[in-house]
């Protein structure tokens, strides 16, 4: 017997490699053609606590996550004890032989010290949970090898672990439990979290530049452009802190280099000036934060929406901007493209909110094709602009020529100061009132490109969810399991501006509408009712640091 | 040939007398002798009077924030390496608000030139204490005089064996064109300390009372000896010397990106052939 979905959790101390198990089992359910959904959970420490690693697997497609444990693999006896309440009924629990509730039939005790040395028991958990879930031991092992590498002298030393570990897993099977139903044709996928989605949608873009101070749950955004800098011809500079990034990412940009910075909420605090001065530069930068619980250092590695007004809001003075919000891996590739696209044409910052649950989260997802993409063409041609060359021009979409300095005989003169049309810094008041206008005038670029929130159901439902950002596959499986009742959702991808055509006839047309936020005073039904009058009057938010589930929701809605 | 004239004339909203008039005049000097068109130059600056001085000549500027512009420099120059940049700013904007980022260029050593007008005041703001200013120092804010001691940026910058280290003076014009075109010249983070009276709020630090001070460096000084650059950058009262403090050429930021070399980061396009094979990988 098998099943739709299992939801596997992987818990220990943080050093004992869990998250090497949790990534090696990813990797092999997606190389055989699973649907997975990863929810990586981790105290801000080195060594010790309580960490888990959760992978859900479906061969028909999955995009949430689920608190019911179907497999619990617990490398201590704590990670049993933790989680015992979240074990499903006829869940399976990979142990430790010397675990002290032997009697407990849902225990599979593995004798760790006869199969391997210590150092390989991640492994044999690894190799254990494998073959009880189907995936091959042959491919778990070239997996394995691709991870460590081939040269690692512990190589041997590993497969011989997995190849006990499956033999003793095969022997100790345990009638009860049921493995995923088998992918009938796997199909060709590639295995991302929304970090990595995102620094790859950014590098199709054109970024050549990234400057950044280290901080969860953004700091992976940068580690994967570092790690393809070499190759696309990137400068990606680990700044003294977040001040200086901003500012090197907007030095680069007003140069020609297609530039980005990822932060988050702490760091973009620091940024906030500079998002000022890209505003009144009029110089694109693509500005990625990643949320966390706050206020302050908050909960660092744990995950909420409590970004989206201080982003809309952030830097002094009023300039246009727009605020992305993907919910998929897929999103963060595509809106990243988006945000430079957008940055470059509107000459301003473009906001993308990401959080630690969607950029920690591995998903399987078909290649990303670049056949036919194009990167962006930072400035414009020399030869097109009037004489004697104006950066801030007065035009009546509001964007002026932006040449480059250095790249032609004319003068990129740029002023953080009010300045006249050739950069030069005025108190004229009048000029100063056109300047304004002139710059506001761009909004309406960004306007017109606006992402519609997306819309699933029926045009009258009884209940509308409404979401944005990451909580987008939780919120869609819920109203699935609200079953019998008529429930459409609506996911917005893009938080701002907002474009009250785009979502209004919709809510109005719904029985009740309900907004569902990671934050604790709902901050995008209050956007919503601020830019629109339209007062969404139920909510679920949740603001405890951990991700939004189906489960989640379904305890806190009341229609 | 680039002359002078190239270079412009501006209106400033400087007070008549102060120290920035002489720099000014010097920075132009200097960018004729490199022999350096506008068009050639950016001028990155922070906020203060000194901040302004970019307007005031024919370039490519980046006025950006109030001590950023170390950032904003290291940013542009991998983009386009073949910009010579200078920066140019106040003490309070460089080694006040920017004093983080004056020892992440240090250590850096990008190649660029950091001329800093040091009046030992906030002028702009109307007279407060800079963080050079000397013990005693009254103004309206600091009624008993500094409640910090001075930050001396040449012995910071020496002690980090930056790449280049001068020091010249806002009323010696021809040395310190002289000091700006050798930074210029230099490969890597090269620093020209100008000390530049402000007419309006430091009443003791006047032409007068710098003229008085500032000797040259002898000809036999070595400004390869660390040891001897150290102590030179440690004098401060009845003397305080001007010149090539420390010289110290290393390999620099730029050195570590391929790319940079290759032109920069402007204009280059994007590998989507090189994009395809990195996303299959995470297959």
């Amino acid at each position: 017997m098998t099943r739709d979905k299992i939801n596997i959790v992987i818990g220990g101390e943080a050093g004992q490699g869990l998250v090497t198990v949790g990534y090696l089992l990813t990797k092999a359910a997606v190389r055989s053609g699973y649907s997975v959904v990863v929810t990586q959970s981790y105290q801000s420490r080195i060594r010790g606590g309580h960490n888990t690693y959760a992978i859900r697997i479906s061969a028909d497609g999955v995009a949430a996550p689920q608190e019911a444990i179907d497999l619990l693999i617990a490398l201590d006896e704590d990670t049993l004890n933790l989680h015992r309440g979240e074990l499903a009924r006829d869940a399976c629990v990979i142990a430790g032989s010397e675990f002290r509730d032997a009697g407990d039939s849902r225990l599979l005790q593995v004798p760790y010290k006869d199969l391997a040395s210590p150092r390989q028991l991640n492994i044999v958990a690894l190799g254990v949970a494998a073959e009880m879930l189907g995936l091959g031991e042959d491919l778990v092992a070239r997996t394995t090898e691709d991870y460590f590498g081939k040269k690692n002298k512990e190589v041997e030393e590993n497969r011989d672990a997995l190849r006990k570990a499956f033999e003793w897993s095969r022997q100790s099977r345990m009638a009860s439990f049921q493995g995923p139903n088998k992918v009938a044709s796997p199909q060709k996928r590639v295995m991302l979290n929304g970090s990595e989605a995102l620094a790859l949608g950014a590098i199709s873009a054109g970024l050549k530049f990234a400057a950044f101070y280290p901080m969860t749950p953004s700091t992976p955004i940068n580690l994967a452009l570092i790690s393809h800098a070499k190759k696309m011809g990137l400068v990606v500079e680990q700044a003294e802190d977040e001040i200086a990034a901003i500012n090197m990412a907007i030095g680069a940009s007003y140069a020609g280099a297609p530039s980005m910075v990822a932060t988050s909420g702490g760091g973009f605090a620091l940024m906030v000036e500079g998002v000022s001065l890209a505003g009144m530069t009029e110089t694109p930068v693509v500005i990625v934060v990643g949320q966390r619980p706050a206020p302050a250092t908050g909960l660092p590695t744990r995950t909420e929406q409590a970004d989206l007004e201080f982003v809309l809001h952030a830097g002094h003075g009023e300039f246009p901007r727009a605020v992305f919000a993907p919910g998929t891996i897929e999103e963060c590739f595509h809106i990243a493209r988006k945000a430079f696209d957008l940055a470059e044409r509107a000459q301003g910052p473009v906001f993308i909110l990401m959080d630690q649950f969607l950029a920690d989260s591995y998903r399987a997802v078909a290649p990303f094709t670049v056949d036919g993409l194009t990167a962006v063409r930072a400035g414009a041609d020399p030869n097109s602009v009037a004489q004697p060359y104006k950066r801030y021009a007065v035009t009546e979409s509001g964007v002026s020529p932006r040449l480059l300095p250095g790249l032609s005989k004319h003068l990129v003169v740029v002023d953080s100061d009010e300045h006249t049309e050739d950069g030069h810094l005025t108190e004229d008041l009048a000029v100063r009132k056109v300047m304004v206008e002139k710059r506001l005038r761009k909004m309406d670029i960004i306007r017109k490109d606006v992402i519609p929130p997306s819309y699933d159901g029926e045009e009258k439902p009884e209940a509308l969810l409404v979401s944005w950002g990451s909580t987008k596959g939780s919120v869609q499986e819920a109203a699935e399991k609200l079953g019998g009742r008529r429930v459409a959702t609506m996911h917005f991808s893009q938080v701002w501006p907002l474009i009250p055509d785009h979502f209004i006839p919709r809510m109005k047309n719904a029985g009740q509408v309900v907004c569902i936020e990671g934050n604790a005073t709902g901050q995008l039904a209050r956007l919503i009712r601020r830019e629109t009058g339209f007062n969404i009057e139920k909510h679920v938010r949740r603001y405890d640091g951990l991700p939004m589930t189906p489960e989640s929701i379904l305890r806190d809605i009341r229609l | 040939m680039v002359t002078i004239a190239d270079y412009g004339k501006y209106e400033t909203a400087w007070c008549p007398g102060c120290g920035n008039f002489g720099m000014l005049e010097a920075v132009k000097k200097a960018m004729v002798g490199a022999g350096l068109e506008p068009h050639q130059l950016l001028f990155i600056s922070g906020i203060g009077q000194a901040a302004k001085a970019p307007h005031y000549l024919n370039a490519n500027v980046f006025n950006g924030l109030h001590g950023r512009s170390l950032p904003a420099a290291t940013g542009a120059r991998v983009a386009n390496p073949n910009l010579k940049i200078i920066v140019e700013s106040g003490d309070g904007c460089n080694y006040g608000e920017g004093g983080n980022h004056f020892l992440a260029a240090i250590r850096r050593n990008i190649d660029i030139t950091m001329i800093v007008h040091n009046n030992q005041v906030y002028g702009l703001t109307k007279g407060q204490a800079s963080p050079t200013s000397d013990e005693g120092f009254a103004t309206k804010a600091q009624p008993d005089g500094p409640t910090s001691a001075p930050f001396n940026p040449l012995a910071v910058a020496v002690a980090m064996r930056a790449g280049f280290v001068a020091r010249s003076f806002a009323g010696a014009i021809d040395h310190l064109a002289d000091m700006i075109q050798q930074a210029m010249a230099f490969r890597g983070f090269a620093l020209v300390d100008v000390l530049q009276p402000c007419v309006s709020f430091n009443k003791v630090n006047t032409y007068a009372w710098y003229r008085q001070r500032c000797k040259e460096l002898p000809n036999d000084y070595d400004p390869a000896n660390w040891e001897r650059a150290m102590k030179t950058a440690e004098e401060w009262g009845d003397r305080i010397p001007i010149g090539v403090i420390y010289k110290n050429p290393k390999p620099t930021f730029e050195d570590h990106f391929p790319v940079v070399a290759k032109g920069g980061l402007v204009g280059q396009g994007t590998d989507f052939a090189a994009l395809a094979d990195i996303i299959n990988n995470y297959a």
